[in-house]
């Protein structure tokens, strides 16, 4: 069950992957890339990601993707620029040397590594919880997660300044 | 046959090639940040089921970061885009060579 699910979802994901990159109309990838992100969303729900997945939802769906849309949309974006390509063969090239970079990451995942030392057994109870989370971010990330609030502050300022119009 | 960590790692892995293979070929810019976004999700895929089969939830928090940082980066990302856009009237990234004098 959990399978066909891994599956489906997975294929899901990367079939709107692939209409993001080669679909001519801008706002219609936006909206195949809204697809990879929900599909996204359920392969976190089957890892035990639950509140990751909500928020993925929240973050990537309901703000930054509006953010791009609603860019696109007050630009009046929806075809590609015209004219003519920079570098001979740069389609052909760019999905060849594509298509080796994924033999290379297929590569070391065949290896098999990467589960050295990892438990056996059902997973800790509570995994994934908000509560448990909300522990750590607080306490061992309490920090980084300072941290990130001065980053925000310093994006927020600099959209401002940067979409100012000058004179 | 069970899903083990190798096919997240996998699904994660082709996500991310088509990322790269839409910031080589593609060449509006706001196709280029879409596919950026691509490339900061298949990582957080990685992360997660990392975190998942280590029976840890620090690669969970680090999503948590990885997200702060794509929001940070695609509003300024896109203000500089808005701004390149009243300059040349284009998001053509073959056009966008103001650093180059």
């Amino acid at each position: 069950m959990a399978a066909v699910a891994f599956y489906l979802v997975s294929a899901v994901a990367i079939a709107c992957a692939a209409l993001v990159i080669f679909q001519p109309n801008v706002v219609y990838s936006a909206l195949f890339l809204i697809g990879t992100l929900l599909a996204l969303a359920g392969l976190f729900l089957l890892l035990n990601a639950q509140f990751i997945a909500i928020v993925h939802i929240i973050v990537y769906v309901g703000a930054i993707m509006v953010l791009f849309l609603f860019v696109i949309m007050l630009l009046d974006l929806g075809r590609d620029p015209a004219g003519t390509e920079q570098l001979p063969y740069q389609r052909g090239l760019g999905i060849g040397l594509g298509v080796l970079f994924l033999a290379e990451l297929a590569l070391m995942v065949s290896f098999g590594g990467g589960l050295a030392g990892a438990p056996e057994g059902p997973l800790p109870a509570a995994f994934g919880y908000t509560e448990v989370l909300g522990r750590m971010l607080f306490t061992t990330y309490l920090f980084p997660f300072e941290a990130t609030s001065i980053l925000l502050f310093v994006a927020a300022i600099g959209a401002v300044v940067l979409g100012k119009r000058r004179g | 046959m069970t899903v083990g960590l190798a096919h997240y790692l996998f699904v994660s892995a082709v996500l991310f090639s088509l990322g790269v293979v839409g910031v080589m070929v593609r060449r509006n810019a706001i196709i280029i940040f879409m596919s950026i976004e691509l490339m900061l999700n298949a990582v957080n895929l990685t992360f997660v089921a990392f975190g998942r089969f280590h029976h840890t939830l620090d690669g969970q928090l680090f999503v948590f970061f990885v997200m702060v940082v794509a929001a940070a980066e695609a509003v300024v990302g896109l203000a500089i885009i808005i701004s390149v856009f009243r300059l040349r009237e284009s998001v053509d990234v073959d056009r966008m060579n103001l650093f180059k004098w």
